[in-house]
């Protein structure tokens, strides 16, 4: 645990890559395998389910810091950490602990979970007395299941590259898929042999960047193949040695939750295909939504199989009867992705569920700017845009292989809404107000001048007319510059109305441009509506709250096709 | 009877006619320390401990009409007695002892319990009502002793001269610049300040601290190898192209702030210390506790935690008002705001 601890806190504070790789390849070399396992597990974004609900956690910690609750609430409003809190508040160890990390995981943390709540109080309290501060807060975070390091899986692939001279690409290759901390398998990543590999493995997923500006830089418009770009989830269908498995981007098995797509496979010959599984009915892609309902639900049952059934539209050949087709040419691989896909009986099926991608032709980059302003009333978010002779590469790779794949979305929508609540960020945020919940006004003004915000509440009221009201509409974290949130967050601070555990409510005053991919109707929002991947576009400081859109033009958003 | 008020000028003492730290022009005032919050121009007069009266004549200019105690030292005003203690927080940091009709007080002004070979330690002083400072008064905020902070800091400080990068640190330039430069080990290499450190260097060694030698850029050769340099700045040179003659230099930030892992990596440095010029919690409590006194007034800082924690312990403990700093923001927690970053 000590050099465990050691190594997130060398992570943890430099900014550098070259830091990075060299604190990550001291400690690969140092460790021995079954530390280094789990350290691999863990650098590369698994984490163990909550061994503890955070309530008890609070509560625990104040008791072992000989506190009253409410001191170590206000403890954690300031540092807006729970794991970093406690280690912070938690009276120095009485012990010193040498476990390593693995005997810490297996007979510690692991066990916690199962213990009855009086039991994993003392011997959660016991570990604390034998952690340091360092060690205490890596393994909080661990508890609370919220660990997060600021390496990317390529660095720690680049780290065991150096500790073991194996290719980067092969060790991500290794990783992929249902990686468990085993000796074993760790063996397996850092082994000089590149024989068999576990017929269930996906391709590391190649990414493509967002374009910037116009495509036109990108050369002749026949160099590129054009295909919709579709909001569901990126997919792998493997089929070895007669065995079917469908992996989500997030490296997930997800063929239990498909079984209509794992079916649809069967007639295929050994492949691997690419491309993006849709919630789809009588020809028509559904919602998102109807997608995440499907996702969280293992062998689903004939009912929500008829009401929301999936398909999967592929793009792209990774593997032919055993053979990495990768390093071929697009246009190659795709001829045969239409061999292979149109070799099954039956393909001119509506509701066939295994489809190819179309291509979208167009003779020049202007006429394909038509077809994408189609996006929206197609239920896709733009296009994309892969060079024909490229090669299939290993995630989202700068450089000339980064150049390869573009996406090429169409804009979002946006809408002006009212800061209404605030609270503070996490981690590197946690001492500003960076969270923030958005509002628009219930209604649209009454009057003839509805336009002019001089006649707002008070002319309406005047008139008879319960004045209208703004209702929170979405939450919002991301898309501002350091300087406007140190900006938001002083206007914040300055015009709090009310203060309720770490959340202020705020003066209305301050008008944003929210920007968002999509809008659904839902039952748990206020507003009645829910919209995708919300984010502040910019302040809009020459608006005043009653210039914000209301509902009225939500709704019209929504009868316009904005899924 | 309350020996002190709170006033739109500052806080008052009606008997002996006179303010501690006023924040408005007045006639006398009893400064505790030099600190830009408390130590105001534009008064008439100036009271002030003696060890501090060199740096506040650099702040405060020398036509000032400045007056100095010993520390101990009792002075009458109107009846009042009236004497100044050290406080430990930086040079020339006074408590003030106020003592009326028997009944005696005690401003802490800014204080810390911790080893500072810059300054006089902290001294208890028994009183009636106590008042105290809160800038870090929240259980979150404990310090390490003096020699495993600074153990850190040379350990940063050598292995960054092994491998020929400068290394800056980011402290206020009045008390926090000083405390490094005694606690540092100066033969890793040598010590680069910026200006506005070297100017308060000068208060500091006219006062008798004996701080390590230090040069400015301006004493050194335009191409001058600052490879193996440990360099002192305010956090106001964060970011300035000033930085720029130490090529690859690694910088900290030394500031009690760092305690939070957030307001470190706000900060953008390679390194947080967590030196701080303030009293933690335990410091605070410990300070109250062995001042005697029965009725403590929280000021800048953790106000309302210090009163409702202090009103569970047993004391009589309100909030009193000032518009001392000694934080940034209102909730003592945005690190960042003060222009000059803060003193903390």
């Amino acid at each position: 645990m000590k050099q465990f601890a050691a190594l997130f806190s060398a992570l943890d504070s430099s900014t550098r890559t070259n830091d990075k790789i060299a604190a990550l390849v001291d400690y690969f070399r140092a460790a021995e395998s079954e530390d280094a396992a789990w350290a691999v597990w863990f650098l590369t974004g698994n984490r163990p389910r909550q061994a503890v609900p955070a309530k008890k956690l609070h509560q625990w910690a104040a008791d072992a810091a000989n506190m009253p609750l409410w001191l170590f609430e206000e403890s954690y409003d300031a540092v807006g950490d729970l794991a970093e809190t406690i280690a912070l508040i938690l009276p120095p160890p009485e012990a010193e602990n040498n476990l390593p990390l693995h005997q810490w995981i297996s007979e510690r943390l692991l066990p916690l979970r199962t213990l009855e709540e009086a039991e994993q109080r003392e011997v959660l309290m016991g570990y604390w007395r034998e952690l340091d501060r360092g060690e205490r807060f890596v393994f909080n975070k661990l508890i609370t299941g919220g660990f997060r390091v600021g390496v990317s899986a390529l660095l720690v692939q680049r780290a065991l590259s150096q500790v073991s001279g194996i290719d980067a690409k092969m060790i991500a290759h290794r990783m992929t898929g249902d990686w468990s901390p085993t000796v074993e398998n760790y063996a397996v990543l850092l082994s000089p042999e590149t024989g068999a590999f576990d017929v269930s493995k996906p391709y590391p997923f190649f990414l493509a960047h967002p374009i910037a500006g116009e495509p036109d830089s990108l050369g002749p418009v026949g160099d590129w193949q054009a295909e919709w770009k579709w909001d569901g989830i990126r997919g792998q269908l493997i089929k070895r040695e007669g065995q079917i498995f469908l992996w989500s981007r997030g490296e997930e098995l997800i063929s239990e939750q498909f079984p209509e797509i794992i079916a649809a496979a069967a007639p295929l010959p050994d492949c691997v295909l690419d491309g993006e599984v849709l919630p789809a009915k009588d020809g028509k892609v559904l919602s998102f939504n109807a997608l995440q309902k499907r996702l969280g639900r293992k062998n689903p049952g004939k009912k929500v199989l008829s009401d929301t059934p999936a398909i999967f539209v592929a793009y792209d050949l990774l593997e032919v009867a055993g053979e990495d087709w990768r390093a071929r040419p697009l246009y190659q691989r795709r001829e045969k992705l239409h061999e292979l896909l149109y070799s099954i009986p039956h393909r001119d099926h509506a509701d066939v569920v295994l489809q190819l991608s179309d291509i979208v032709r167009a003779p020049s980059w202007a006429t394909l700017a038509l077809a994408r302003a189609q996006s929206r009333e197609r239920g896709t978010e733009g296009l994309m845009l892969k060079r024909r002779d490229s090669a299939y590469g290993v995630g989202r790779a700068a450089g000339k292989s980064g150049g390869d794949w573009w996406k090429w979305k169409i804009d979002p929508y946006t809408l002006d809404c009212v800061l209404m609540y605030a609270q503070r960020g996490h981690g590197k945020r946690a001492s500003l107000y960076t969270d923030y919940t958005f509002g628009v006004w219930n209604r649209e003004p009454y009057g003839e001048n509805a336009e002019d915000s001089s006649t707002g509440a008070a002319s309406e009221a005047k008139m008879g007319q319960e004045p209208r009201q703004l209702v929170t509409f979405a939450k919002a974290y991301s898309g501002l510059s350091d300087e406007e949130i140190a900006e938001v967050d002083a206007f914040i601070r300055k015009n709090t109305l009310e203060k309720f555990g770490p959340v202020r409510t705020v003066k209305p005053e301050m008008v944003f441009e929210l920007a968002f991919e999509g809008i659904q109707r839902s039952n748990r929002h206020k507003s009645g509506v829910a919209v995708r991947f919300p984010r502040m576009a910019r302040i809009r400081r020459d608006k005043k709250i009653e210039e914000a859109d209301s509902l009225t033009t939500v709704l019209r958003m929504l009868d316009n096709g904005a899924t | 009877m309350a020996l002190l008020e709170h006033t739109p000028r500052g806080l008052y003492c009606a008997a002996g006619d006179f303010y501690i730290d006023p924040w408005r022009p007045v006639e006398r005032a009893v400064i505790t320390h030099a600190h830009a919050d408390h130590a105001r121009p534009g008064h008439t007069h100036y009271l002030a401990a003696a060890e501090g009266g060199s740096v506040l004549r650099t702040r405060l200019g020398l036509n000032a009409s400045m007056e100095t105690l010993r520390y101990g030292e009792v002075r009458e005003l109107n009846g009042v007695k009236l004497s100044l203690h050290p406080a430990g927080h930086v040079l020339g940091s006074a408590q003030v002892r106020i003592e009326h009709h028997g009944e005696v007080w005690v401003v802490s002004g800014d204080y810390k319990l911790d080893f500072d070979p810059t300054c006089a330690p902290f001294e208890p002083v028994k009183c009636h009502t106590f008042v105290s400072e809160s800038t870090f008064g929240l259980p979150i905020y404990r310090w390490r002793p003096h020699e495993e902070l600074f153990g850190d800091v040379n350990a940063w400080w050598r292995s960054n001269a092994e491998a020929g990068r400068a290394s800056v640190v980011f402290a206020y330039a009045f008390g926090k610049a000083q405390r490094i430069l005694m606690g540092v080990d100066a033969d890793i290499g040598p010590i680069v300040v910026h200006g506005a450190v070297e100017a308060l260097n000068r208060g500091y060694r006219a006062s008798g601290v004996a701080l390590p030698e230090t040069r400015t850029v301006s004493d050194l050769d335009a191409k001058a190898d600052y490879g193996r340099a440990l360099v002192v700045a305010p956090p106001s040179a964060q970011g300035t192209p000033w930085l720029k003659r130490f090529g690859d230099y690694s910088d900290a930030f030394a500031s009690g702030w760092m305690a939070i892992r957030g307001a470190k990596k706000q900060r953008n440095v390679d390194q947080g210390f967590v030196i701080s010029d303030h009293a933690d919690w335990s410091s605070l409590h410990q300070a109250i506790d062995a001042s005697g006194a029965s009725r403590v007034l929280v000021t800048h800082g953790q106000v309302p935690v210090m009163v409702r924690y202090l009103r569970e312990r047993g004391f009589d403990a309100d909030a009193l008002e000032t518009e001392f700093e000694g934080e940034g923001g209102s909730d003592g927690d945005a690190a960042i705001s003060l222009p000059d970053g803060s003193r903390a």
